[in-house]
């Protein structure tokens, strides 16, 4: 009783925070919201009792995010434009994909429930023989380092890559900048 | 006990979210999400207890470090309107007034 009231009032400011997003249109505004929203949603992994999961929402989506997003700011507009177009056209797309994401849940196993696929494959073996092959305490963090750690190096060599893409792609923008510095000299102070 | 302090937590949680939505300037907003983030850690300490396993209060600690750095950021951005390269502009300090 007490954990679907948890859940109801969660996901009720999930989506009252969802609807302030689409409404606001100045976008620090919009910025702090996202922050919240991932919050919100690491809270609710938490109650699903996925712990690392909720602390990479947390540390992803309010951390890293928020500071990427201010730093775009500055490169950018800080008022959002108005929509040309009208809203019905965007509104049915989402419709139709919530609608066939949750057409797709209907064949998934109850929650908790021992014979889903994730518990029949080799995640019993992991639980038996993780302990003697590896001697470490975390169950998570031995699947994650040394039984999947091809699939944990793949990630890994992705995400650097997309940085130093950023990185190069940035400093690329701040060089061009430097070369004309007289375009913000007006605005300090 | 810790079903009222659930309760209480949520009555605070809604009252974070009116300013963050209402908020008339920004800092109300920051002060806003700054709070939302202590409720979380708030939430996941009280959930901890409430199902019997508080294992998680280290994690909540770490969700405080978050916030931490997060709201420092955001403020410096207010201060400096940038965040990594905020030592190519000038401060007030060093232009001398």
């Amino acid at each position: 009783m007490l954990d679907l009231f948890i859940d109801l009032s969660l996901f009720t400011m999930l989506v009252a925070t969802g609807f302030a997003i689409v409404k606001m249109r100045r976008l620090f505004g919009v910025t702090m919201m996202t922050g919240v929203f991932s919050l919100l949603s690491a809270m609710l992994l938490v109650t699903l009792d996925a712990v690392d999961v909720a602390f990479t929402e947390a540390a992803v989506g309010a951390g890293i995010s928020t500071v990427l997003m201010l730093s775009t700011l500055t490169l950018t507009s800080r008022i959002e434009k108005s929509p040309v177009h009208t809203p019905w056209i965007p509104l049915l797309v989402v419709a139709v994909t919530g609608a066939v994401i949750i057409y797709g849940t209907l064949d998934m196993p109850n929650f908790g429930d021992a014979n889903a696929p994730a518990q029949v494959g080799v995640a019993a073996q992991y639980m038996e023989r993780g302990p003697e092959d590896m001697d470490l305490p975390n169950t998570v963090t031995y699947i994650l380092a040394s039984y999947r750690g091809y699939d944990t190096m793949g990630e890994t060599s992705v995400v650097f890559t997309a940085g130093v893409g950023v990185l190069m792609l940035i400093s690329g923008l701040r060089r061009r900048r430097r070369r004309k510095p007289s375009r913000d000299e007006g605005e300090v102070s | 006990m810790f079903v009222v302090a659930v309760f209480a937590l949520f009555i605070a949680m809604v009252l974070v979210l009116g300013r963050l939505y209402a908020g008339p300037t920004l800092y109300d907003r920051v002060l806003a999400v700054n709070s939302f983030g202590t409720h979380t850690v708030l939430f996941i300490g009280v959930i901890g207890f409430l199902t019997g396993r508080p294992d998680f209060l280290d994690i909540a600690l770490l969700y405080a470090l978050i916030n931490f750095v997060g709201t420092i950021a955001i403020l410096k951005y207010f201060r400096y309107r940038a965040i990594g390269d905020a030592h190519q502009r000038p401060t007030d300090r060093e232009i001398g007034h």
